[in-house]
């Protein structure tokens, strides 16, 4: 069977599915969600889950629907990515805070956007395209 | 020349914080070292900040308070003028709002900063869904498949610059060749615009009456971005 690279904003997992054949079946926790009462959580945020669907692996699409969160799935070359929801893009940039975030500079040493908190920050995004 | 702002305006409390959204930390390097830039240099290779700040085209300028709250939203501008006979945008008022703002002389932005920030809809993200998938499999050789799913990740976000100029170099095609011009050709010919320049700092001709600039061909461009390489 094959493995799936599932990439999960950012993260990248490498995942036996649970069903043979080209679909997509997994269980939710191997991308840090857990069933709970409330539904599947991660970190402090909870989706209620209809109680018809079942504990463990579920197809990923499914996943998708229930965390209304996009995902893009190939299922020739055994890789999907979820991308993050809209709504919770949406509502944090008009929240007003700037969203953190921690990348390399060009000599490959890691900054986080919070180290300059306490400056008046000038964020240029630019390209070599 | 973001360094000569860093430089001037460091003493005042401002971080100047640049971000390359590229394919590795070599793309960008050779222009920062050459730049002799003090300032963080970022490079955000999985189009992360992108996703985060819904960036769909370069430049765009961000303004952030202490506190770490966004205070004007995307803009986009040059910080010199040294090609503005090209790209038409002139760097007098941006800078001088940033320099008011800095030296709390004035607002960062005259409007309603969360109503006046665009956000990505479900199809936006769908697309940055199909771009990581592209990513992914370009960086695994699987240039075929790749090609599909950049090529998807564009139709999904017509609109989003980021991918599917950002994506050319990635898929082999000249990010400044007939193919993005075609692009843009044919974005504004449905009346679209490239850019979209918050009004209040927005060029005007009484900019370059203050402030002339000197004219630049697109050779001496072409001969300027090579020298970088």
């Amino acid at each position: 069977m094959t493995t799936w690279t599932v990439i999960d904003e950012q993260r990248v997992h490498t995942i036996d599915p649970s069903a043979p054949g080209d679909m997509l079946v997994l269980d939710p926790s191997l991308l840090g969600w857990e069933r709970k009462p409330e539904g599947l959580c991660r970190d402090e945020v909870c989706v209620p889950v209809p109680t018809d669907v079942p504990t463990g692996p579920i197809d990923a699409a499914l996943l998708a629907r229930l965390l209304q969160r996009p995902l893009a799935i190939d299922n020739n070359e055994h890789v999907a990515a979820f991308a993050a929801s809209a709504v919770e893009r949406a509502a944090t940039l008009r929240s007003g805070m700037a969203p953190d975030f921690e990348l390399p500079d060009v000599h490959g040493v890691l900054h986080r956007l919070s180290d300059f908190r306490g400056k008046k920050v000038v964020l240029y995004a630019y390209a070599s395209w | 020349m973001w360094q000569a702002i860093h430089e001037e305006l460091a003493p005042e409390g401002l971080a100047v914080i640049t971000v390359a959204i590229d394919r590795s930390l070599d793309d960008p390097r050779p222009y920062v070292d050459s730049a002799g830039a003090t300032h963080p240099s970022l490079v955000d290779t999985e189009h992360r900040v992108a996703d985060l700040y819904n960036l769909v085209n370069v430049p765009t300028v961000l303004w952030i308070d202490e506190t770490g709250r966004i205070v004007r939203p995307q803009d986009v501008h040059y910080v010199s003028n040294e090609l503005a006979s090209i790209t038409k945008f002139h760097n007098r008022k941006p800078l001088a709002a940033l320099r008011a703002w800095v030296r709390g002389k004035a607002p960062a932005y005259p409007g309603d900063v969360a109503a006046d920030t665009k956000v990505a809809d479900d199809t936006h993200q769908e697309a940055r869904a199909a771009f990581a998938v592209a990513w992914w499999l370009s960086q695994h050789g699987r240039d075929d498949a790749a090609e599909r799913w950049f090529v998807r990740a564009g139709e999904l976000a017509p609109h989003d610059f980021t991918i599917r100029r950002g994506s050319m170099p990635i898929r082999g095609i000249d990010a400044a060749g007939p193919a993005f011009f075609e692009m843009v050709g044919d974005w504004a010919a449905k009346g679209n615009a490239y850019y979209l320049p918050l009004p209040d700092t927005a060029t005007t001709a009484d900019d370059y009456e203050v402030e002339p600039i000197d004219e630049m061909s697109l050779e001496a461009l072409r001969r300027k971005i090579d020298s970088e390489r």
